[in-house]
């Protein structure tokens, strides 16, 4: 059975074009139309998965800019089986989130919100270097636009310092990203930039480290990480409800991904070395994130910097350099992302209830007369925090496991993460949900439209919950196939880590 | 070509391959004899409509010269893939001008007949320097192309600002003709040629040539000169200036046109006839390279006038051409026709906006006539997004292809540092594109009431403006159509860029070089 992954690419785009044409009124029907198709062919995908292969499936490969070696090469694996169902899930329920509200131009918002998908669904099926590139760097554009336009207060300085950030990062992979093409071919023939050919041709090792922190660059300044994060309050802040909760739960993990799909197997000299670099910028992002949560009263920044704690977690498992630590990172993210989307969801029915405003302070009481948002609530604020049985406990735990092998030292610092996390989320669930009812508070149950939205990404919390080898089975062939190149080469480098020269498999 | 120049009586011309230029001169006689005619409608129609065709005829004619290889009127000229190519694109940039001029005050003040026939001299000139391939015939188009510049930068007579322009224009720019006069004769004394070939082969002979102080001092004179017309800092001053002053279409056409006619110069004279000299141009305009990206990019950010902006732009994307010119390999060269090409489209497009909004409000080319133009005008305001994003180097779009191709170039050519340049020219720049777009996009229409932003997502954002649907479309079809043409091309060859490769490997292997 041959699936087009080209299909599913341009779908969203596809029918984001179809509602510029539309009345409208239908623009909205008709992208929520759009990301149906997505998720089922997504669905579709998951069910055909081969799960005992390492390498590509359903591969699209054909040449795009022959002058330049660049390729148009889709496929999937175990690395981004599930980020593309993340994706394909959070921008359904999104979509169907966004068509409560009348928005202003509807037909340009949901034109960028269909092209925000395509450009992510681009690059985390994207096989070709520059491709990834061309597709990371297109996701800026809709949700320059996105947060620009329809974006709360002080929305034009929040988009435009948000672009520079990640754009800053982006070019200089731009930078390195042609560079790896043109010093990989040098003795090797013509250029090519598909991860296959770039794999096998090793770049020299001082080459290797400049590349690499450009890439590092780029991804940190993405998810973000902590001395990278400035423009993550303000963008935070300003964006739309709807488009922030695609962003938060699904961009930040492209750029963990990149780390996996890219920096793992092409520059494996520069990982090793720069191995305790990115532990230590990991742990202070779980630090740092998780006591920003807990003492910011905005809810939107609450949620903000309980991403980069976990997305601090994530980096930790990737860069452990071993299969547990980076089949956890992966779990984490789409944990992650499912966890954070609803989260999002919840806050912006909560800020209706409490006179429109988004502090906690504002809040309290709201579970009153709301048993069902509240049962809602309480299973995803579990999910965050980690809590045995949960998904994202496997998650964390296996990626403390990867550290603890890796550097027992980090890996106790960080276990402190996970408490904090208790201490955040409850701490959110609590002073909105309980405590005395706030003076603008109105308390009241959900709709039923809400729950459309709502309920989905909770089934899949819990089944996640139930099932998590579901996911760590399919990501497994790929992820041994893929860390091995990096862990090898780590263990040559004993000086980087003490206890490093005996691991598990 | 040294057999065709020892046949001193009466060369023989190959007339077909000298149709474009002859197609450009010829209409410019004509031109200027018709806008004699005592009739209004044949002066005001008939002239730009005769100097479209005959700009249309000059780019059939490339097109049917495609693929041949020669030398034409005593091996002062080449005929080859890379003279064609810049041809067609002074062209496209002429055609683009007399239609943004069509309704415009300035061809009004000055004469149709007189306007057009000097927009048609000048390019005549472009198509001598780039196919020039003589000192003599160098100077020769430069200043055929420069002086018809100088009359039409103050051609709106009735305005200070366009005067200044001009006169500013014409002393500057004589200062940098005369530099590279000098800079030719002392190439012209350290190889004792003039001629292109002649020149390659006495470097490639001998080795002590090379650092010649004669030689040296003319490479140095020669860049200056250069460096004048493609407003490469520190010769970069007057481009500001100038461009805001001048009559719009006029800089438009400025702006794309002569940048193409001094990069297709620098190609064929360092690239070709100085190639083995590269050791003494390279490393000096590399450094000028990296100053001209840092101070186009440094200037631009606080210039509320989008003709400054753009200018100071140019200047920043001149420094990424030097680029493709500085590496010295057959890469690098098509690189540099590659971005020439790229940088046509996205600017046109620009400007065609600017253009028709300069006509609709009375802010001019200030920032602030773009305001809300999102919602109002939706056909001026996506041409002007695509080409700002294109200009920032966002992916999709042509200018990110173009960079792409640059920075290959420069790091396949030892020159990382500078592909590094490049990029950190991209961030500076993207402050001043990303304020363009957010005027269109995210800032209400200055005669509206602005009511104040919305707080919360899920309330939608009270943006002052009419509806998707323009009120009444003015009466500018033809700005509006350069507008869109050139903003779907951006976005087209973002996305298929094969066949303008393929063009450009043509010509890239014209020139037979390495």
């Amino acid at each position: 059975m041959t699936l087009h992954l080209s299909i599913m690419l341009w779908l969203p785009l596809a029918f984001g074009i179809l509602g510029l044409l539309a009345p409208p009124k239908v623009a909205g029907r008709l992208a929520l139309v759009g990301t149906l198709l997505v998720l089922a062919y997504a669905i579709t995908y998951l069910v055909d998965f081969d799960s005992s292969m390492a390498g590509l499936q359903h591969i699209t490969d054909e040449t795009w800019i022959g002058e330049l070696g660049i390729s148009y090469k889709l496929g999937v694996d175990g690395l981004n089986l599930f980020l593309v169902l993340l994706t394909a899930l959070l921008w359904f329920s999104c979509t169907l989130w966004a068509n409560f509200t009348d928005w202003e131009k509807p037909r340009l918002f949901y034109f960028h919100l269909a092209l925000a998908q395509t450009a992510v669904l681009g690059a985390l099926l994207a096989q070709d270097l520059a491709l990834f590139v061309v597709f990371f760097d297109l996701m800026l554009v809709p949700f320059f636009f996105l947060t620009g336009i329809w974006g709360g207060a002080g929305r034009v300085q929040a988009t435009i310092k948000f672009v520079i950030y990640t754009l800053v990062g982006s070019l200089l992979m731009l930078t390195a990203a042609i560079a790896t093409g043109v010093l990989a071919a040098k003795g090797h023939g013509s250029l090519s930039f598909a991860f296959s050919d770039l794999a096998q041709r090793t770049l020299g090792e001082s080459s290797q480290q400049w590349i690499f922190l450009f890439f590092a660059a780029a991804f940190l300044v993405k998810m973000p990480a902590f001395p990278l994060h400035g423009w993550m309050p303000d963008g935070y802040r300003a964006m739309p409800l709807p488009v922030l909760a695609v962003f938060s739960g699904v961009l930040s993990k492209v750029a963990a991904y990149g780390f996996l799909r890219v920096c793992l197997p092409l520059f494996p000299d520069a990982v090793a070395q720069y191995q305790p670099l990115l532990l230590l910028i990991a742990l202070a992002s779980i630090l740092y994130g998780s006591a920003m949560a807990f003492t910011t009263t905005e809810t939107r920044l609450i949620l903000g910097y309980s991403s980069v704690a976990q997305l601090g977690f994530i980096t930790l498992g990737i860069f452990a350099l071993n299969a547990q630590g980076a089949q956890g990172a992966i779990l984490q993210a789409f944990n992650h992302g499912l966890v954070v989307a609803p989260a999002f969801f919840i806050v912006a029915l909560l800020a209706a209830r409490s006179g429109g405003s988004e502090d906690i302070r504002d809040m309290g009481g709201l579970a009153m007369r709301a048993p069902a948002l509240a049962a809602l609530f309480l299973v995803v604020t579990f999910a965050t925090l980690a809590m045995p049985g949960s998904s994202n406990f496997v998650g964390e735990f296996y990626i403390l496991l990867g550290v603890f092998q890796e550097q027992a030292v980090i890996a106790i610092v960080a276990s402190a993460g996970v408490v904090l996390a208790a201490f955040y989320a409850l701490r959110l669930y609590i002073t909105t949900m309980h405590n005395r009812t706030g003076p603008g508070v109105e308390s009241r149950e959900m709709e039923l439209r809400d729950g459309l939205v709502l309920v989905p990404l909770v089934l899949a919390i819990l089944a996640i919950a139930l099932y998590p080898q579901f996911a760590l089975k399919r990501s497994e062939p790929t992820v041994t196939s893929i860390v091995p190149v990096a862990h090898g080469v780590a263990s040559g480098w004993t000086v980087y880590g003490p206890g490093s020269t005996e691991h598990g498999p | 070509m040294i057999v065709a120049a020892a046949k001193v009586a009466g060369p023989a011309i190959d007339w077909a391959g000298a149709s474009p230029l002859v197609a450009v001169f010829g209409g410019a006689l004509v031109v200027l004899l018709l806008g004699l005619a005592p009739a209004r409608a044949l002066r005001e129609k008939a002239v730009p409509a005769l100097s479209i065709l005959t700009l249309v005829l000059a780019i059939v004619f490339s097109v049917w010269q495609w693929g041949e290889r020669e030398d034409l009127i005593a091996g002062a000229l080449r005929l080859d893939e890379l003279t064609l190519i810049l041809t067609i694109i002074f062209c496209v940039a002429g055609i683009a001008a007399v239609l943004l001029s069509w309704r415009h005050v300035a061809p009004r003040e000055a004469a149709h007949g007189e306007y057009h026939a000097l927009l048609l001299t000048s390019i005549a000139g472009m198509i001598v320097l780039v196919a020039a391939q003589n000192l003599v015939s160098v100077f020769l188009g430069l200043e055929l192309l420069s002086i018809p510049l100088y009359v039409l930068c103050a051609t709106e007579m009735r305005r200070a600002s366009s005067l200044e322009s001009g006169l500013k224009y014409l002393v500057v720019g004589s200062v940098g003709s005369a530099t590279l006069l000098y800079g030719l004769a002392f190439l012209y004394g350290a190889t004792g040629s003039t001629d292109f070939g002649t020149i390659a082969a006495a470097l490639t002979g001998s080795g002590d040539l090379v650092s010649d102080p004669l030689l040296l001092t003319g490479i140095a004179l020669t860049i200056v000169g250069l460096s004048f017309k493609a407003s490469v800092a520190p010769f970069h001053q007057w481009t500001p200036d100038v461009y805001e002053g001048a009559p719009t279409p006029v800089t438009a056409f400025m702006a794309v046109a002569t940048k193409a006619a001094a990069f297709g110069v620098m190609l064929r004279l360092f690239d070709i006839a100085l190639i083995d000299a590269s050791v003494d141009w390279a490393p000096p305009l590399a450094i000028l390279a990296a100053i001209t990206i840092v101070v186009g990019n440094v200037g631009a950010l606080g210039q509320s006038s989008l003709k400054r902006l753009l200018a100071y732009s140019s200047v920043a994307q001149a420094g990424y051409m030097l680029a493709g010119v500085v590496v010295a390999s057959r890469l690098g060269l098509q690189a540099t026709i590659f971005y020439i090409a790229v940088y046509l489209v996205m600017n046109l497009a620009a400007f065609a906006v600017i253009v028709a909004r300069e006509r609709e409000t009375p802010w001019g080319d200030d920032i602030a006539s773009l305001n809300g133009i999102g919602s109002t005008r939706p056909l001026l305001a996506w041409p002007m997004t695509i080409a700002m994003l294109a200009l920032a180097g966002f992916p999709a779009t042509a200018g990110f292809i173009g960079k792409f191709y640059l920075i290959d170039a420069a790091v396949a050519g030892d020159y990382a540092w500078l592909a590094v340049f490049i990029v950190v020219g991209s961030m500076i720049s993207l402050a001043y594109y990303l304020k363009v777009i957010a005027a269109i996009w995210m800032t209400p229409t200055m005669d509206a009431a602005f009511p104040g932003p919305a707080i919360g997502g899920g309330e939608q954002p009270l943006l002052a403006g009419g509806s998707d649907e323009a009120t009444g479309l003015r009466a500018q079809g033809e700005v509006v159509a350069v507008a869109v043409v050139f903003g779907a091309l951006t976005l087209a060859l973002g996305v298929i860029p094969t066949p303008l490769f393929d063009v450009v490997r043509d010509a890239g292997a014209a020139l037979g070089l390495f």
